[in-house]
């Protein structure tokens, strides 16, 4: 009887302010009405005191003239470009200047890596020594460093150092020759371009033959052979249309060519360097967490060192090395940003410095800013949670 | 070859470490020859060619590295342009700050929580008062004149024990499940985590001004610390979220089993563990924080760096460049590797505990 009497009283619903859906509700609620009238408050002040110093809003300003030049440009610009071309060259500057750093600090930080797992003792040490002294030093200062210290002390352009007499080191930057290209080098690039389909092919057909016959294809060597001959192939028929412009000293300055300028190179060795280190870590961590299991299984099946290396070890490598690199890469880009301090016409300087002095409008500015380093990330993020998903390990 | 007899001593060391194949004694040549071209001409620019005593700009004689030129400025590179006479009372608070960080690394000392209290919350009010001045008779001291070390000290400190708490609530909040507070946290922390430090500094230099109404102004350096304070807090809340990642389920399960609520179970459970498991993850945060705080000299701030910066443009002493660089990459190195050599020794320790 009782036990009807239990069964049959329905669970009491709890008060409101106790029920947690309720609960959770009034809270979001409260939160976001906070946030939106903080919102408010900055809008309505930022108004008011843009309104206060005349400083006019919206996007229009990217029409204006820029009036002024820019170190380095890759694509051309002059003072009567609008500012938005002065955007669009900054930001190709720094894209230019992440890209050298990402080449370099990869390769130099995988060597390094590799230094410090190697068995020799001087080796390992010596690599040890330059990660802990490397990372341990902030990234700014080593910037001065190379480009106050080490650079300023170049010789002037009458007694540049001279390489192969065609390169001029001194303190205006690296000269070097640019190409000519006259007239038929695109057939040369056609060749170049028919050349990489044809590996490709290659390639999968001997992938192909290899399934079916067991038979290998010295795949390396013959995609060598096609990408040199054809492109040669091709520039005998036209008559090597290639030619180099030296750059000669006139007066006090040099005359054709084109230039490294020298806070290029102080920002890109500065950040290739930082960045190594890193990497080197990121590299070793990756390597010594593959199970030696893993090399004893395959020298047990016969297959010789170089053949593990590249088949077992360093697929599973890359697999735990991937994520933290890409975040390296990240950093790197937005280290990037620290051109500003020895003017290297990057984003930061060009747009969020000279023309938000000449504009005053900082909102629109630093927004877009922020959002152009923003948008990198996200697709840097977002590249690397597909790649994690590729390379997740599918357990059945 | 065998070499038949010892299996130990320096020459069989040798033999297996550094000559052990061809190719190896091959990289062992090239690494000693790398050595030698490298490390006794900087020794003996550093140590022997150099002048270490003298007053002024005609006692470096010597064509090595002049030392005297950071002799000569070492009260500015210490303390930027404090005046001099007020100096004991940042000197004072280094010993506070020392003497009780000495306490919490003995392992066996057993007042850690008040020592942590203390400085967590008295000390910060205790310096505040000791460096701006103006109140217990001390002279007034604005933050302009702060420089040197003591600003990166203040900058990073500062930073990190502020984005502490911030951190942690984004942490929380990121985690939740409720969908307007997950997404406003994810939304701060991936913007702030997105884009630069110098973009962030900019912003808070040339923004905040914009957005506070008309008459309240705020101290540059102040406008920093909140810029630098977003920066890491944002960080901070993705080391907390691993280490909360890291709690099993059921140490919630059984805190609402005995009928705690949220914010009970959070800070009487779950964050005690998962502090303790991320505080290398928090002196890593650390170390990062303190070498960005160099970046603050592109908006105006003479922390370490930029104090060597200035002092490089002195019309007297024109031309010591590397030698202000070589202290200035001294000092950071030391505190940042001691920190990371710490943070090593923690995660030894931290990990063998569980």
């Amino acid at each position: 009887m009782a036990e009807e009497k239990i069964q049959s009283q329905k669970p009491s619903k709890p008060l409101i302010w106790n029920d947690p859906t309720y609960r959770a509700l009034f809270f979001q609620a409260l939160v976001l009405s906070g946030v939106i009238s903080l919102g408010f408050f900055l809008v309505s002040n930022t108004l008011v005191n843009l309104e206060r110093q005349g400083i006019a809003s919206g996007f229009g300003f990217l029409k204006g003239t820029a009036g002024f030049s820019i170190l380095m440009t890759l694509i051309d610009y002059s003072e009567e470009d609008s500012y938005f071309w002065a955007f669009i060259v900054s930001l190709l500057n720094t894209l230019l200047v992440a890209g050298i750093g990402i080449f370099f600090a990869t390769i130099l930080g995988f060597f390094i890596g590799v230094c410090r797992l190697s068995s020799n003792w001087l080796v390992s040490r010596i690599a040890a020594v330059y990660i802990e002294t490397i990372r341990n030093i902030p990234l700014l200062l080593q910037i001065f460093f190379w480009y106050f210290g080490v650079l300023r002390g170049l010789p002037s352009p009458a007694n540049s150092i001279n390489i192969f007499d065609s390169y001029f080191l001194n303190i205006r930057g690296l000269y070097s020759p640019s190409p000519v290209f006259e007239e038929g080098f695109s057939l040369i690039v056609w060749a170049l371009i028919l050349a990489f389909v044809l590996i490709f092919f290659i390639s999968k057909w001997s992938r192909k033959r290899q399934d079916e016959t067991g038979e290998q294809f010295p795949v390396f060597f013959a995609s060598l052979c096609v990408m040199i001959m054809l492109p040669f192939m091709a520039s005998f028929v036209v008559g090597f249309p290639l030619s180099w412009e030296y750059p000669v000293l006139e007066g006090f300055n040099f005359t054709g060519g084109f230039v490294i300028i020298p806070e290029l190179v102080a920002l890109s060795l500065a950040l290739s360097l930082y960045t190594a280190s890193f990497i080197a870590e990121i590299v070793r961590g990756g390597i010594m967490a593959i199970n030696r299991g893993q090399t004893e299984a395959s020298y047990a099946l016969g297959l010789q060192p170089r053949l593990t290396l590249r088949l077992v070890i360093i697929p599973q490598a890359l697999r735990v090395i991937i994520p933290p690199l890409t975040n390296q890469y990240l950093n790197l880009t937005k280290n990037s940003s620290l051109a500003a301090a020895i003017a290297y016409p990057d984003l930061v300087l060009v747009f969020a410095g000279t023309v938000l002095m000449q504009t005053g409008q900082a909102v629109e500015i630093i927004a877009i800013t922020m959002g152009v380093y923003l948008a990198i990330s996200l697709m840097i993020s977002a590249f690397m949670n597909w790649y994690n998903k590729k390379m997740a390990l599918v357990e059945s | 070859m065998e070499l038949v007899g010892r299996t130990t001593g320096c020459f069989r060391w040798m033999q297996t470490n550094l000559f052990s194949t061809p190719l190896n004694t091959m990289l062992t040549l090239i690494s000693i020859w790398i050595i030698y071209i490298s490390v006794p001409p900087v020794f003996q620019w550093a140590f022997l060619n150099a002048d270490w005593v003298g007053n002024s700009r005609e006692d470096c004689t010597k064509e090595g590295a002049c030392w005297v030129y950071i002799g000569f400025w070492f009260k500015q590179i210490m303390y930027g342009r404090y005046p001099e006479t007020e100096v004991w009372r940042i000197n004072i608070s280094y010993l506070l700050l020392v003497g009780s960080l000495v306490p919490l690394l003995i392992p066996r000392f057993k007042y850690k929580g008040f020592v942590t209290i203390f400085l967590l919350f008295v000390y910060p009010v205790i310096s505040y008062f000791l460096f701006i001045g103006d109140s217990f008779g001390l002279l007034l001291v604005e933050t302009p004149l702060w420089g040197g070390l003591f600003l990166t000290l203040v900058i990073s400190l500062v930073g990190i024990v502020a984005s502490l708490p911030i951190g942690i609530l984004l942490a929380l909040g990121r985690r939740s499940k409720m969908p307007i507070v997950r997404a406003l946290s994810i939304g701060f922390i991936e913007i702030w985590r997105g884009v630069p430090l110098i973009t962030v500094l900019f912003m808070s230099s040339v923004m905040f001004p914009l957005f506070l109404p008309e008459g309240m102004n705020f101290d540059k350096l102040i406008r920093a610390l909140v810029g630098v304070m977003f920066f890491s807090s944002a960080y901070m809340a993705e080391v907390v979220r691993g280490g909360l990642q890291a709690i099993p389920k059921g140490q919630i399960e059984a805190a609402e089993a005995l009928g705690m609520n949220y914010w009970n179970t959070m800070f009487l459970i779950v964050m005690p563990q998962a502090l303790k498991m991320v505080i290398p993850g928090i002196v890593n945060s650390f170390i990062a924080l303190f070498k960005d705080t160099t970046l603050v000299l592109t908006i105006g701030l003479f922390d370490l760096l930029g104090t060597i910066q200035i002092i490089g443009t002195n019309a007297e002493w024109l031309g010591f460049h590397i030698e202000g660089y070589v202290f200035t990459a001294f000092i950071f190195w030391i505190f940042c590797f001691g920190m990371s050599r710490y943070s090593m020794h923690l995660e030894k320790k931290l990990h063998t505990g569980h």
